[in-house]
């Protein structure tokens, strides 16, 4: 049976070419950058040539580049480090419903610890409510915190509106973007877009995991949340992780290189996966219909990423339909509802408005640039063939009398 | 300090004839349990006792927890053991030992001597008369107790002295291997694994039925099952688990018979393939984990129309326990933190919404004949999907 893998907002399988890189690094330059000999000067170039190369992807300086454990830690101490290193910018941090755990976590922290929190309200489609932005920011608001593209849906926000908007109102506040789903899927050059804060994780786009960067904009202050030898000028202490590093900048280059034609291709793709699922009975399509930009658009269903599409099947256990498709070899993952404890808060799917009975059917299909048009197909296809079988089976059973002989 | 480990044993040592059977099977379970710690050990029987005798360095703790999970024994005694046996070196090792192992010595004691070794120079009664007063004088604040002693101290004298006066309390019951096998039926619930627990405890060999029913039940439930087989044979020794595609069944049950019968008929099929494997692997008798009335298909009721179509006795161990009884063993055991982990296992997606609690044998035989056409197709073909998992702690 091949695999179809359709899970890659999960994590991606890591490139040949990468992980030959970290094997060298691990089998022969094994030297740990700070030692004074050969063998740490070699290791020291492997990151010097990650750090180069990032930065050049990224059109950014270099020095702007922190190297972490993944996209939680850059999350962490983008938010965390971010606002306690600026006291006197304020104590008011905006966000919106539908951020990831790494994110709404670390600020549902700093609310504990005094911090005001607003969060912003999303469309049936998942695009932030830029109304409620522009109303919420004053001027001691230390941090807005938007991420690019959605993990649940694929949305991806207006973040260049959301960067007119807030320096409108207060040109000092922070502007956070996680852009551990968007890096390396879209063209994204975050000192353009006039952000101060990028989150991005390695194991996204084909590098190991354990790896991750935050961009900090030149002179922004954030405060380290990790202390010990002083590795990367002191903001980053630890051993740095030579092999992850360098692989995770590889896979970058690889995953970028061609960027706006492959995503291109994706979107044709994912338009034809669209349609083939419209066309089965009971499936609708949570967030963005089709492609979408930095930019809000007039046509709130044109706000899709390339590479992920989120459905929910009626009478359908997610779950289920999971497990039957991975029988037939094809990985997906269930678009849980992942409630949180906090009131204002809740999963993506609860925030747009999915009711409670789809809430549970919903599956989330995701791309990589390898994806291929039979692959979707063969998804499809399997589909088509599954939903009617599944609809049959209904939870709780079919009441007393309706019994088929 | 400690150089073995005596092994007390209760029910087993009063089994007449068959006594040395159940020895034996005792003497291959401490060797199995012994064997996951990694240590060097021998394990012997001695005059009518078992002893674990440890070379060189070993984790008391580990060894001890290890001994402490062994059917059939009563209790575990640390021993110390030293190759000199002229009287005032032995004086001296004794003294010593009481003051390593009891921290503070205003306590009563009395002492036990036997001498295995008869040219001994001094009987039984003179040891421990001589060793009293030795004690008496070196420790001015401990006292004699022949009644009621704060502490037996027990001295034997064969070619190497033995010292012991602490008794560890083992988990009793009877080495696995001497009363036979049964065949458990294992969900991943918190109750059947304990059954198989109290089942072993009696000397039973535990072969294990799991029903798996892809794609309604999924990898990780399976995998939960293994880790509670492996934790179950961290007592009853390796555990078979046979896991059975039970998905057709259950497909064909709901699409052909009535829903609220949908577990009971459920259950009388699960019954059936496990008698199946049960009988084709030399087990006497079927186990599950049912206690009366604890859900719908453990009423009274249930309990007949689910037994009436096995032929092999049906051993139920917790069918009179409260839910906290059983939680209380579970923990014990160490499976309840595995026990509850979320997956879904097969008796909890096909349920209806109001399951009969009152079945009736002949309504349910006339509900079950539905699948008549079918169902001897369906039973081959689940016995043949059997995947056996080896299961060892």
């Amino acid at each position: 049976m091949t695999e179809i893998y359709l899970d890659n907002a999960a994590t991606t399988r890591v490139f040949d070419e990468v992980t030959d890189l970290v094997a060298a690094c691990m089998r022969e330059d094994y030297g740990n950058p700070s030692s004074m000999h050969m063998k740490g000067v070699t290791a020291e170039r492997y990151l010097r040539e990650a750090r180069e190369t990032l930065a050049r992807l990224l059109k950014v300086n270099e020095k702007e580049l922190i190297f972490t454990s993944g996209g939680t830690e850059s999350n962490n101490m983008a938010l965390i480090g971010g606002v306690l290193a600026n006291p006197r910018l304020g104590k008011h941090i905006i966000s919106t419903r539908i951020e990831h755990p790494s994110v709404y976590m670390p600020i549902m922290h700093l609310e504990q610890l005094g911090y005001e929190v607003t969060w912003l309200p999303v469309g049936r489609t998942g695009l932030v409510d830029l109304d409620a932005l522009a109303a919420a920011v004053r001027p001691d608001t230390v941090l807005v915190s938007v991420m690019c593209v959605n993990n649940e849906i694929g949305t991806i926000q207006p973040i260049e509106d959301v960067v007119r908007i807030v320096r409108e109102k207060n040109t000092n506040t922070l502007i956070h973007m996680d852009a551990i789903q968007a890096f390396a899927k879209l063209p994204l050059y975050p000192e353009r877009l006039g952000i101060d804060l990028m989150s991005a994780s390695g194991h996204k786009f084909h590098g190991p995991k354990g790896t991750g960067f935050l961009w900090i904009r030149d002179k922004v202050k954030v405060q380290p949340l990790i202390l010990g030898g002083g590795q990367q000028k002191a903001m980053r202490s630890g051993t740095d992780n030579v092999p992850g590093t360098a692989g995770m900048a590889r896979a970058a280059m690889l995953e970028m290189k061609d960027l706006e034609s492959k995503c291109d291709a994706l979107y044709e793709k994912r338009d034809a996966f669209v349609r083939g699922l419209l066309d089965l009975p009971g499936v609708r399509i949570n967030g963005g219909i089709s492609r979408g930009s930095l930019k809000m658009p007039e046509d709130i269903t044109a706000c899709a990423a390339p590479h992920v599409v989120s459905a929910s099947f009626e009478d359908i256990r997610a779950e289920v339909l999971l497990h039957a498709l991975e029988e037939r070899g094809i990985y997906v993952s269930s678009g849980s509802a992942c409630a949180s404890n906090h009131p204002q808060i809740s999963g993506t799917l609860k925030a747009i408005g999915v009711e409670k009975r789809f809430l549970d059917a919903t599956i989330r299909f995701s791309f990589s640039f390898d994806t291929t048009e039979e692959e979707l197909k063969t998804c499809l296809e399997a589909l088509a063939q599954l939903l009617p079988v599944l609809r049959r089976y209904v939870p709780g059973g079919r009441k007393k009398g309706g019994r088929r002989v | 300090m400690f150089k073995a480990f005596l092994i007390k044993y209760g029910e087993i040592g009063i089994k007449g004839k068959n006594r040395y059977l159940f020895e034996d099977a005792l003497v291959r379970q401490i060797e199995f349990a012994m064997a996951k710690t990694g240590t060097d050990f021998v394990v012997s029987k001695q005059q009518g006792r078992i002893y674990v005798e440890m070379n060189g360095a070993f984790d008391y703790d580990e060894v001890t927890k290890a001994l402490g999970r062994v059917f059939g024994i009563v209790a575990i005694c640390p021993v110390v053991i030293t190759e000199n046996n002229e009287w005032s070196a032995l004086c001296q090792t004794v003294g010593d030992y009481m003051a390593d192992t009891y921290k503070d010595l205003h306590l009563t004691f009395k002492v036990f001597a036997r001498r295995a070794d008869k040219s001994y120079p001094k009987k039984s009664m003179e040891i421990a008369a001589d060793m009293g007063e030795y004690l008496l004088d070196r420790f001015p604040e401990i006292a004699v107790n022949v009644r009621e002693p704060d502490v037996s101290l027990n001295i034997e004298i064969r070619e190497r002295t033995f010292i012991y006066s602490i008794t560890i309390p083992g988990p009793g019951g009877m080495p696995v291997g001497t009363n036979g096998r049964a065949t458990l039926l294992l969900s991943g619930g918190i109750d059947s694994p304990v059954a198989g627990y109290m089942i072993a405890k009696r000397g039973v060999k535990i072969d294990a039925v799991y029903f798996h029913a892809p794609p309604y039940t999924s990898e990780r439930a399976k995998q939960k099952v293994v880790d509670l087989a492996k934790i179950v044979a961290a007592y009853a020794g390796p555990i078979d688990l046979h896991v059975i595609n039970f998905t057709d069944i259950q497909l064909a049950i709901y699409d052909r018979c009535p829903h609220d019968e949908l577990t009971i008929i459920m259950r009388r099929y699960m019954m059936r393939i496990a008698e199946h494997i049960a009988l084709a692997s030399g087990s006497m008798g079927l186990i599950t984990g049912e206690s009366i009335g604890q859900v719908a298909s453990q009423t009274m009721q249930s309990l007949r129309v689910t037994n009436a179509v096995c032929t092999l006795p049906v051993y139920r161990p917790l069918i009179g326990f409260d839910k906290n009884d059983i939680v209380e063993i579970s923990e014990k055991i160490g499976a309840f933190e595995t026990s509850i982990q979320p997956y879904e296992d097969c008796c909890t997606i096909f349920v209806a919404k109001h399951p009969v609690t009152k079945p009736n044998l002949g309504h349910t035989e006339r509900s079950e004949h539905h699948l008549v056409d079918v169902i001897d197709e369906l039973m081959e073909k689940a016995l043949a999907s059997d995947e056996v998992i080896h299961c060892e702690p």
